[in-house]
C-alpha cells in the first residue's frame, strides 16, 4: 500500500477543521453543565448560530460580523431554554429536546431565501515568515481565527472555572444549589448567565460549520454534531483540556477513516465509521469503571431545578 | 433530533372551492416522505419539485403533505402509519431504506397505495420506481475521464447498495473507455446527507491528488469545497451550480414529476396498480444539465453523442466484454447487462481499487 500519498501535515490541518466546531459547543455545553443544568439543545443552538451567523455574514459582507451574530443568535435561543428552565421550572431533559426541534425549525425557515449563496470567507492567518514555513508554518501558523480563539477559549475555560472566584461560584451552583444559595448567591442568575454563554459557543460552532468548513447554507446541516458535543462532555469528565483532547481524537478518526479509503486500504469501510462511536464507548466505559473518581466529577446538581422556597 | 414538518394546502383549496360549486368529491390525497430535507437542493428537493409539479397538474383534485427528514427505520414505519391514518390514498417512500417499512406498513393497509423509490421488493398495493441514474453516471464518467489530469477520481458513496455501486461501475467504465490510465478512489460516507462529512470526504480526496469529484451523497457541500480548491465536481440530482459556478462541469438531473402525475393520475381514474418503473434518460426521468464552457468542444459532442445513444436505447452502459473485479467474467463481448442483475449489482467491475463493502 502506498502511504506516500498520505500527507500527515494536510491531515492534521483537515483534523482541526473537523473538530473545532465540535470544541466550541462542547465547551459552551461544559460551563453549562458545571453550573449544574443540563440543556440537550446543543444541536438547536448549533443550527440557529449557523444560519444566523450566514445571514449576518452575507448580508454585511463580514464574516466576523457573521460570527458575532451567530453567537447572538444563539445565546437568544438559548435564553428561552433559560427562562423556560430557571424561572419557569420546565423539565431541562424535556425543554432541551424541545429546543433541538424547534432550533432546526426555525432555522431552516429563517434560511429559506439563503440557499445556494456563498458567504464572504474568511481569511486564514497568515503571518509574513511565519506561515511561510515548511510543515510548521502550514501546521500552527495558516489557520482561521475561529481556530485559535478556541484553543484560547479551551485555556480561558479552564481558568476561569479553577482559579476565579467567580468560576467557584459557578462550580458551587453546580455541586450544591442550596449550599450556593444559603451563601447569598443567586443560583438562577448564575445559571441564566451560563447557558447564554454555552448558546454563544454552541452558535459559533455552528457557524464554523456554514461559513468556514462547509461555506454554505443547507437546511439541518449540523447534522448531529452538538450530540456529539454533548457526549464529548461527558468524555471530558468536565474539564476544559479533555474536551479539546475528546473533540480533536473524534475530529481526527473521522479525518482518519476518510484519508484511509481514499488510499484504498481494505479495512471495512463500516467499521472505520464505526471507530469514532467505539472509542468514545470504551473511553466512557474505562472512565465509569472508577466509580468514585467518576461520579467527583459530575456536578451534583447536575438537571436539577432550583427555587429558593426549597 | 428527529424534525417533522407538515404542510397541507388547505388554504388554497378553500380559495378554489369557493369558485367550483360542483366539486362535491374528496380530492385524492398524495403523502411524500423524505428522507433528507426539501431544503437540501439535492435528491429530496427533486422529489418536492416532482410533488409542486403534482399539484400544479391536477390543481384541487389532489391534495399532497409531505413529511421531511424522516430517518431510515423503525421510525420511517410509524410516519408512515401516521400517513396511512391520515386517510392518504398513495403515498410515496422515497428512500432506499424505507424498503422494509413500506412493505409492513403496506400490509396493515391493503387500501392504500405505495410506491417505493429504488427498492425491489413488491407488493399488491406496493409499487417501485427508480431511474436509470447510470446512465447519467455513465455520461459524466466520460466527462470526468477526460477532463481529469492527474487521472485520479473520487468518489463520494453513500451506502454500498446497488443502486450505488451501479454508478460507480457506470461511471467507470466511462472513464475507462476515455482514459485508461484513470483510476478512481471511493470513500464511504455511510450518510446520505451530512454536508460536513461530505465536505471533509472531499478534502481528504483532493489531498490524495484527485482533481475530479463525483458524489452520490445529496448536498452540495462537495461541490462547494471543490470550487474553494479549484478541482471539478458534478453536480448531484440537481443543478448545483450556484455553489460552484467553476467547479461544476455538468450535473445528473432527477425528474420525478411525470412519474409521479402519471401515478396519481391512475388512482384518480382508478386504474392504479403495483407496477415497476425503471425509466432513464429516454423517458425524460434522468437529465443532464448545461455543459461548462470548461469542457473542450470534443469532449462536449462525444458527450452528447453518448447522451444520444443512450436515449436512443443503441447503446447501454453495461456492454461487454466486462469482467468483475476479481477477474471472472461478468458480460461477454457484446451482451448487456439484464435489469435482475443491475437491481441486485453487489459487485466492482475489474480494474477498480479497494474492496466493496459488504
Amino acid at each position: 500500500m502506498d502511504f506516500s500519498s498520505l500527507n500527515p501535515v494536510a491531515m492534521i490541518v483537515l483534523l482541526v477543521g473537523a473538530a473545532t466546531p465540535i470544541l466550541l459547543a462542547a465547551l459552551g455545553e461544559l460551563v453549562v453543565e458545571k453550573s449544574g443544568v443540563l440543556n440537550l439543545g446543543v444541536e438547536g443552538m448549533m443550527i440557529i448560530g449557523a444560519v444566523t451567523g450566514f445571514i449576518v455574514a452575507t448580508e454585511t459582507a463580514s464574516p466576523y460580523a457573521g460570527m458575532l451574530g451567530s453567537m447572538v443568535g444563539g445565546a437568544l435561543v438559548a435564553m428561552i431554554f433559560g427562562f423556560l428552565t430557571q424561572f419557569l421550572r420546565s423539565n431541562q431533559v424535556a425543554t432541551g429536546l424541545a429546543l433541538t426541534l424547534f432550533g432546526l425549525g426555525l432555522a431552516a425557515l429563517l434560511g429559506g431565501d439563503y440557499n445556494g449563496i456563498k458567504p464572504p470567507p474568511t481569511p486564514r492567518l497568515n503571518i509574513e515568515g511565519l506561515s511561510d514555513l515548511p510543515i510548521v508554518g502550514e501546521l500552527l501558523f495558516s489557520y482561521d481565527p475561529v481556530i485559535y480563539f478556541s484553543i484560547f477559549l479551551v485555556a480561558a475555560v479552564w481558568y476561569f472555572l479553577n482559579r476565579t472566584r467567580g468560576g467557584l461560584i459557578l462550580r458551587a451552583c453546580g455541586e450544591n444549589h442550596d449550599a450556593a444559595h444559603s451563601l447569598g448567591y443567586n443560583v438562577v442568575m448564575i445559571r441564566f448567565g451560563a447557558i447564554m454563554f454555552g448558546g454563544a459557543c454552541a452558535g459559533l460552532g455552528g457557524a464554523y460549520v456554514s461559513l468556514i468548513r462547509v461555506p454554505q447554507w443547507t437546511e439541518g446541516m449540523t447534522a448531529g454534531i452538538g450530540w456529539i458535543a454533548l457526549a464529548i462532555v461527558v468524555f471530558a469528565s468536565w474539564k476544559p483540556w479533555r474536551a479539546i483532547l475528546g473533540a480533536y481524537l473524534f475530529g481526527g478518526i473521522t479525518i482518519l477513516q476518510l484519508s484511509l479509503q481514499a488510499l484504498g486500504i481494505s479495512i471495512s469501510a463500516a467499521y472505520l465509521s464505526m471507530t469514532p462511536y467505539i472509542v468514545t464507548i470504551v473511553v466512557l466505559v474505562i472512565m465509569s469503571a472508577d466509580r468514585k473518581r467518576a461520579s467527583l466529577n459530575a456536578p451534583a446538581c447536575l438537571g436539577r431545578s432550583f427555587h429558593a422556597s426549597n | 433530533m428527529k424534525f417533522t414538518k407538515t404542510l397541507a394546502t388547505a388554504a388554497a383549496m378553500g380559495l378554489a372551492l369557493s369558485g367550483a360549486a360542483f366539486a362535491d368529491e374528496d380530492p385524492i390525497k398524495a403523502g411524500f416522505i423524505y428522507v433528507g430535507p426539501i431544503g437540501d437542493l439535492g435528491w429530496t428537493w427533486t422529489h418536492d419539485q416532482g410533488r409542486l409539479a403534482l399539484e400544479a397538474e391536477y390543481g384541487d383534485r389532489v391534495e399532497t403533505s409531505f413529511v421531511e427528514s424522516v430517518p431510515e427505520g423503525a421510525d420511517a414505519e410509524r410516519v408512515m402509519s401516521q400517513m396511512a391514518r391520515a386517510g392518504m390514498d398513495i403515498i410515496f417512500t422515497t428512500s432506499f431504506g424505507y424498503m422494509d417499512p413500506t412493505i409492513n406498513v403496506a400490509e396493515d393497509f391493503p387500501d392504500v397505495a405505495f410506491a417505493h423509490a429504488t427498492g425491489f421488493k413488491r407488493a399488491d398495493n406496493v409499487a417501485t420506481y427508480s431511474a436509470r441514474f447510470y446512465e447519467g453516471r455513465y455520461v459524466i464518467g466520460e466527462i470526468a475521464g477526460a477532463m481529469t489530469e492527474t487521472n485520479k477520481i473520487g468518489y463520494i458513496a453513500s451506502f454500498p447498495i446497488p443502486e450505488v455501486v451501479r454508478g460507480i461501475n457506470s461511471a467507470y467504465l466511462a472513464a475507462k473507455s476515455v482514459n485508461p490510465d484513470v483510476e478512481f478512489k471511493v470513500v464511504w460516507v455511510y450518510t446520505w446527507f451530512d454536508p460536513g462529512k461530505e465536505a471533509d470526504a472531499a478534502n481528504a480526496l483532493i489531498e490524495q491528488g484527485v482533481d475530479v469529484i463525483m458524489q452520490h451523497t445529496d448536498s452540495p457541500a462537495a461541490m462547494t469545497i471543490a470550487e474553494e480548491k479549484g478541482v471539478y465536481a458534478f453536480g448531484q440530482a440537481s443543478d448545483m451550480s450556484a455553489f460552484g459556478p467553476n467547479a461544476q462541469l455538468t450535473a445528473i438531473l432527477d425528474n420525478w414529476a411525470p412519474y409521479y402525475i402519471d401515478r396519481v393520475g391512475a388512482v384518480l381514474d382508478g386504474t392504479w396498480e403495483s407496477t415497476d418503473v425503471w425509466d432513464g434518460i429516454g423517458a425524460g426521468m434522468v437529465g443532464i444539465a448545461p455543459f461548462s464552457d470548461n469542457i473542450p468542444a470534443d469532449v462536449q459532442a462525444r458527450a452528447t453523442a453518448t447522451i444520444a445513444a443512450i436515449a436512443s436505447g443503441e447503446f447501454q452502459p453495461f456492454t461487454g466484454p466486462i469482467n468483475k473485479q476479481d477477474g471472472s467474467v461478468w458480460l461477454a463481448a457484446g451482451e448487456t447487462a439484464d435489469d435482475g442483475s443491475l437491481a441486485g449489482l453487489n459487485f466492482y467491475v475489474e480494474g477498480i481499487d479497494g474492496e466493496l463493502p459488504q
